[in-house]
């Protein structure tokens, strides 16, 4: 089964949203490297905007991720309430 | 007094209305007649509706998160330079990668910001007219702010003013301009393949991403905070390649064999431009994250490999290519570094062996091929240098006629054979570097034979500064080429001896005393 994967630049906001997707993709693996985070997960990777609200506290639009994203991998399905990469194979 | 207030609109709902419900059907002219570029190459689609963006990214939405990630990115650029931040970098070795990096990539990103501006206008539907045009915008955003983020380093180092003249006359320089002009003359959905597929999802994914995290690591805060900024605009790039994959494969079966070839064609070329990114990530750094090898195996072998899996429910395949490159990755980043260690007059940047500290470094991460092949070339170019006789070759290369990568590297299987292919077209004979290109030639040949090639050029004459008179009796090719060129000498030749290295060595002892 192929992985889902999204990198980051490393910074406070992306911390939280790093720790949400630890809470909500069980099985994700962190790669840390210099200045950046990728997180793998087999399949499926999803963002809820709610668990990345509560790390933050406060509101968080998914469209925000534009700001810290470096990468990804997998077919992307976003919402107002989440945002899924996924592989079909 | 209550005042109602009108719920938010959903994400789906705003991009459809932003998008999709602002466009039109013409009806005074017949729409074949407006966007008459997307049937020739005889892809068929019979419902542009069915492309949306993912990201459903409007365009308010757009400029929005733009301007936040501008500011970010010159804040940190300022505050870069008004430290002194070109000291901080781990050696000044390191300045070399950047010029390479600065000198050719910021033109190949005003090439994309030219097609993605066609793309904007040829597309049929709505969704990836505005996508493009996006993607039209960012390309623009990258090739300013590299400029940039050159403009400081250009005030210390030798050889970055010239690179806008250089793009289309520098032997080395030649590889990715061919790469981007093969795109943009191709039909709209080609060029949506070869840039949205394979610039985007294989070459940037290890030029922007571990190689920019490897810049971070030396230090050098202005090439990561480009280098990711545009990074992050590229996640949407490859997304709206992958949708543009996955819509032609969906609209007509008929569309599979076209697409099939397109994926081959351009896994390959993204293959061949890798090679220098390589020698970037296993020489160039200073400081290493991960070898060329590991990075290729992480973003193209896994990565790439999920993308053919999943493609393969609508009968793609994976490329050709793909086995040879697999077996490249241990090759072709040595192959590359000692060929421009061996053209130490022909390049704006210098070259160097690896000290034995980083040669150990590269017989661990190439364990089946450094100590066996690169080691020993490496071990007698440095005694060759220290006994004076530093290798130089003066002749001009020859360059595939389709990659136009310099002739280098090795047949598959054979690591000790060079690789040639040949063609005729037309009683004149033309040569490849590989199979694949031969193929890519063969299949186009009256394309091909129209790459300009200037190491090729020179000798007959056509690559000349103003004033040279190519008839004169005395008149002897190639011998100008530095002029040609604008080649700043001081920029030349070995690192060790260098004004580069004996300033930074300078500045870094005044920067901590005084």
């Amino acid at each position: 089964m192929s992985n889902a994967f999204i990198a980051f630049q490393k910074n406070d906001e992306s911390r939280c949203i790093v720790e949400a997707i630890l809470d909500d993709n069980p099985g994700a693996m962190v790669d840390d490297q210099p200045s950046m985070v990728k997180i793998d997960v087999p399949h499926r990777l999803v963002i809820k905007r709610e668990t990345v609200e509560e790390k933050m506290g406060r509101s968080f639009d998914l469209q925000e991720l534009q700001l810290h994203l470096i990468t990804i991998s997998g077919h992307l399905d976003e919402t107002d309430d989440e945002f899924t990469l996924s592989w079909n194979a | 007094m209550d005042m109602k207030v009108a719920k938010k609109l959903g994400l789906k709902e705003r991009y459809s209305l932003m998008t999709r419900d602002l466009a039109w059907d013409t009806t005074f002219q017949k729409m074949a007649d407006v966007f008459p570029q997307t049937t020739y190459e005889g892809i068929k689609i019979h419902d542009w509706d069915k492309w949306e963006d993912p990201f459903r990214l409007t365009m308010d939405a757009y400029w929005k998160y733009q301007s936040e990630k501008e500011r970010k990115l010159y804040a940190i650029l300022d505050g870069f330079n008004q430290n002194n931040g070109h000291l901080s970098v781990t050696d000044a070795r390191y300045i070399n990668v950047l010029k390479l990096f600065l000198g050719s990539t910021p033109p190949l990103e005003l090439m994309a910001a030219r097609g993605f501006s066609m793309m904007g206008r040829q597309m049929n539907g709505a969704g990836p007219r505005v996508a493009c045009q996006m993607q039209a915008v960012d390309e623009y955003r990258h090739f300013q702010t590299q400029i940039h983020s050159i403009s400081n380093y250009n005030k210390y180092y030798n050889g970055m003013d010239e690179f806008a003249h250089q793009q289309s006359r520098m032997w080395y320089l030649s590889d990715g301009k061919s790469f981007f002009d093969d795109a943009i003359t191709a039909g709209p959905f080609e060029f949506m393949v070869a840039i949205g597929f394979a610039f985007e999802y294989v070459l940037t994914n290890i030029l922007f991403v571990p190689f920019i995290s490897g810049a971070a690591y030396n230090g050098d805060m202005a090439a990561m905070t480009v280098g990711f900024s545009a990074q992050s605009d590229e996640a949407r790039h490859m997304t709206l390649g992958l949708e543009c994959i996955k819509f032609m494969l969906e609209q007509d079966p008929d569309n599979l064999p076209i697409v099939q070839r397109w994926i081959d064609k351009w896994t390959w070329r993204g293959t061949r431009k890798l090679a220098s990114v390589g020698m970037m990530m296993d020489y160039m750094l200073p400081k290493r994250i991960m070898s060329f090898k590991e990075a290729w195996e992480m973003y193209v072998e896994d990565n790439g490999g999920a993308l053919f899996k999943d493609l393969a429910r609508y009968g793609i395949t994976i490329p050709k290519c793909f086995a040879q490159t697999v077996e490249e990755k241990e090759h072709v980043s040595h192959q590359s570094w000692i060929g421009f260690y061996m053209k130490p007059g022909a390049t704006p940047f210098h070259t160097w062996i690896p000290t034995p500290d980083e040669m150990d470094w590269l017989s661990e991460k190439y364990p089946n091929t450094f100590d066996r092949y690169y080691r020993p070339v490496l071990e007698y170019l440095d005694a060759q240098e220290k006994a004076g006789n530093r290798y130089n070759n003066k002749t001009q290369p020859m360059n595939c006629q389709v990659c136009v990568s310099t002739m280098k590297f090795n047949e598959p299987g054979d690591s000790m054979e060079m690789c040639f292919r040949e063609s005729v077209y037309r009683g004149e004979k033309f040569h490849t570097c590989s199979d694949h290109c031969k193929e890519i030639f063969d299949n186009e040949p009256e394309k091909y034979v129209q790459t300009f090639i200037s190491s090729h050029q020179a000798l007959q004459g056509n690559c000349e500064p103003d004033g040279v008179d190519v008839d004169a009796p005395d008149y002897r090719p190639g011998a100008r080429m530095l002029d040609y060129w604008r080649l700043d000498e001081r920029a030349t030749g070995d690192f060790n001896g260098s004004d580069d290295q004996k300033n930074f060595a300078v500045w870094r002892e005044q920067a901590t005393k005084n």
